[in-house]
């Protein structure tokens, strides 16, 4: 399951219209004090010319922030030429792509059906409880995540999982306490 | 002397620890002063050996495995480099049954050569076919293709040549190639393998392809879940690039070919090829309608040959060794072989490259051992999430296209999923709904929503509640899915769930006769 938050902020009337006469002047007084729109920008500006960039560019800024900022969709949208519309539909439509930071350590457990034929429900069930997280949600203090995956195509070796994005096969419940151990301990787990 | 050691840098070698012995023996021959040069090759397949290490000694390459960090010591005492005997050994590689019994054309390389060295991929055969296409006309090179009987690997089978033919037809300077490397059926991992181990193929078979229908530029669109498969695939555009292939002048002949990679975002419906080339585009992957067909009208409008990684990656052999050698192999109207990945619950999971007509009982009895539980198979899915489930009266099935849709089901992509008799067929169908719910791009609302209305059924069912009722719900919504959808996520949704659940009526708490009548 997909959980997709969004910032719902109040604005003051003051605020709004001060946003709007920012975007009307093309977002350049918003980035002058806001070097990540400034930033996203320069990131968006480096792949425009080339052909339908859109997925490039969103990589590239969620690569470098490790999540989409609030002013990715404004931003781009305008390098672009798209409507923001148009740019949101995208970033929602795409499970790779996160609109919030994300947790210092994710865990993904694969519940493709061969995974599935040797486990991973049961092992996804124990990472829940382990986690005291759903699928697709983050602990309170941000500190581990949880999230499913349709098939790392590690598919002989299953169960899979990806911890702190490095990929694990055979994995069973006590080597997940020991993968995300030491995720959370810095360390490269082996 | 320096002894060559081979550690697959496959992914799912490495999942299971690879990089760790790599690392182990690194250390510990230099502790010894023993010399090594560790050769990081792709994986030979037998991904149940996996960490599978191979030692050259006089020209025979000797295998040990499954291989674990802690291992290597004792491998050394044994005498490891000079291919000395210890329990893990199984012996010369090239002679190993599980191997020597396969027909391996697009897989030839696998595992045999540094994935990127040029020189090593031109002296087992790389290049040949490209080097021939250079020499003919596209016309010639397209009815090469057609003559070989190439039919699409990724699922559909669509003969190749017919596709390239429409493309290098259709009028217009700018055509594209675009792979489809978007391999997001569970079960499947013989794309991610190739790029992996054998990229130079993959990047030849696209080139012959642009030089075939005029292109000039290709894409492959590979799934962000191999991200080392994309890593290995840059690297080998920049060594062929450098080499004179990629770029203006394709190995001097005038022409121009190039090839970038692009990554999907984590949508399993990008693998449809309409899809995928919205997703191509930087849209949201939601498929369109054809006609138009995307060789008139694929990437950006333009002309466009769409085929799977093992498509293309077939496409070299044809070149190089003639459409007659591809197509002497296989069966009827399925010809050249087919790269068949064994997966889930099987003994000796990996990769098995035959002629189309091999029997499912020969893949998972003879080459996969049965299940790794060791407990009878009740269920196989062969084709991907969306194939049917197979009972085990079905194992003397051919695997070739007709054959399998006789008997209502798919070959596919060629990736065979085994479950043993603890599977519960009623969860399995259920999630092929919640995963088409899940996936569906939205599209087409039999998709978008009857999936979501599928679960629901299909938990009433399992539940009690009103079963003949919501039986006869469960069957029309599978008709409305299959009928009333573009493509093959909505549309084969329900073969996984009805073969669930007419081979499997008491999983659900049906009777046989309920289902049928």
């Amino acid at each position: 399951m997909r959980s997709w938050s969004f910032d719902v902020k109040r604005l003051t009337l003051g605020e709004m219209t001060e946003r709007s006469l920012s975007e009307i002047a093309g977002g350049a007084s918003l980035e002058a004090a806001d070097p990540t729109s400034a930033r996203v920008r320069a990131v968006a500006e480096a792949r425009s010319a080339e052909p339908g960039p859109l997925l490039e560019i969103l990589h590239d800024v969620q690569n470098e922030f490790g999540h989409l900022p609030e002013s990715t969709t404004p931003v781009v949208a305008e390098v672009l030429n798209l409507s923001r519309a148009e740019v949101h539909g995208v970033i929602s439509f795409y499970s790779d792509f996160h609109t919030a930071p994300p947790a210092e350590v994710t865990v993904a457990i694969c519940r493709g059906e061969a995974c599935q034929a040797v486990g991973a429900e049961a092992l996804a069930d124990y990472a829940k409880s382990r986690l005291g997280v759903d699928v697709g949600a983050h602990a309170k203090d941000g500190s581990v995540g949880l999230e499913q995956i349709f098939c790392f195509g590690n598919c002989a070796l299953g169960p899979t999982a990806s911890v702190a994005g490095r990929l694990h096969g055979r994995v069973t419940a006590e080597r997940l306490d020991a993968l995300i151990d030491d995720a959370q301990a810095g360390g490269s787990s082996s | 002397m320096t002894v060559t050691v081979y550690i697959p840098r496959d992914s799912s070698a490495r999942a299971v620890g690879a990089d760790e012995v790599a690392v182990a023996l690194t250390a510990e021959a230099a502790r010894r002063g023993d010399e090594i040069r560790i050769v990081r090759n792709g994986s030979r397949g037998m991904l149940w050996l996996e960490p599978f290490v191979e030692v050259e000694v006089d020209g025979t390459r000797v295998g040990y495995g499954p291989v674990q960090a802690g291992d290597v010591a004792a491998l050394l005492d044994a005498g490891l480099l000079t291919g000395a005997d210890h329990g893990l050994k199984h012996g010369a590689v090239d002679d190993l049954p599980w191997l020597a019994r396969q027909d391996r054309l697009t897989y030839a390389r696998m595992g045999v050569i540094d994935p990127l060295d040029l020189a090593d991929y031109e002296t087992h055969g790389g290049l040949a076919g490209l080097r021939n296409a250079v020499a003919m006309t596209p016309q010639e090179v397209v009815d090469a293709v057609s003559a070989s009987g190439l039919r699409g690997r990724g699922g559909a089978g669509f003969p190749a040549g017919r596709k390239w033919q429409t493309v290098l037809s259709a009028p217009g300077d700018t055509k594209y190639i675009c792979c489809n490397a978007d391999e997001g059926d569970s079960g499947t991992y013989a794309d991610r393998m190739l790029m992996e181990g054998d990229p130079f193929t993959l990047l030849e078979g696209m080139t012959i392809a642009g030089l075939a229908v005029g292109a000039t530029h290709g894409y492959i669109y590979i799934r962000s879940e191999y991200p080392d498969a994309r890593d290995i695939l840059n690297a080998a555009i920049g060594a062929a690039r450098t080499f004179g292939w990629l770029g203006t002048d394709v190995l001097g002949s005038g022409r121009a070919f190039d090839i970038n990679v692009r990554m999907g975002a984590g949508a399993y419906i990008c693998g449809e090829e309409t899809s995928m080339l919205d997703s191509l585009e930087g849209k949201r992957g939601m498929v369109r309608a054809k006609p138009p067909l995307p060789a008139l009208e694929g990437l950006f409008g333009k002309p466009t040959v769409v085929n799977n990684v093992l498509t293309l990656g077939s496409v070299p052999f044809v070149l190089a060794e003639g459409a007659d050698a591809h197509a002497s192999r296989g069966l009827d109207r399925s010809l050249g072989t087919q790269v068949f990945q064994l997966a889930g619950n099987i003994k000796q999971g990996g990769v098995v490259e035959l002629g189309f007509g091999v029997t499912l009982r020969e893949l998972v009895e003879d080459f996969g051992g049965g299940t790794a539980s060791g407990r009878p198979i009740r269920a196989i899915q062969v084709g991907g999430p969306l194939g049917s489930y197979l009972t085990p009266d079905q194992l003397d099935l051919p695997m070739e296209y007709e054959t399998f849709a006789a008997a209502g089901a798919m070959v596919g992509h060629g990736g065979i999923v085994v479950h043993d008799d603890t599977v519960d067929m009623a969860k399995l169908a259920r999630f092929a709904m919640e995963f088409c719910s899940e996936e569906s791009c939205g599209k087409c609302t039999p998709c978008r929503v009857g999936s979501t209305r599928g679960v629901e059924v299909i938990d009433r069912i399992t539940a009690g509640d009103d079963r003949a009722g919501n039986l006869t719900l469960l069957l029309d919504l599978c008709d409305v899915m299959t009928d009333g959808s573009l493509c093959a996520m909505g549309g084969l949704t329900p073969m996984p769930v009805l073969s669930a659940l007419t081979k499997f009526p008491e999983d659900f708490g049906l009777t046989a006769q309920e289902v049928t009548s």
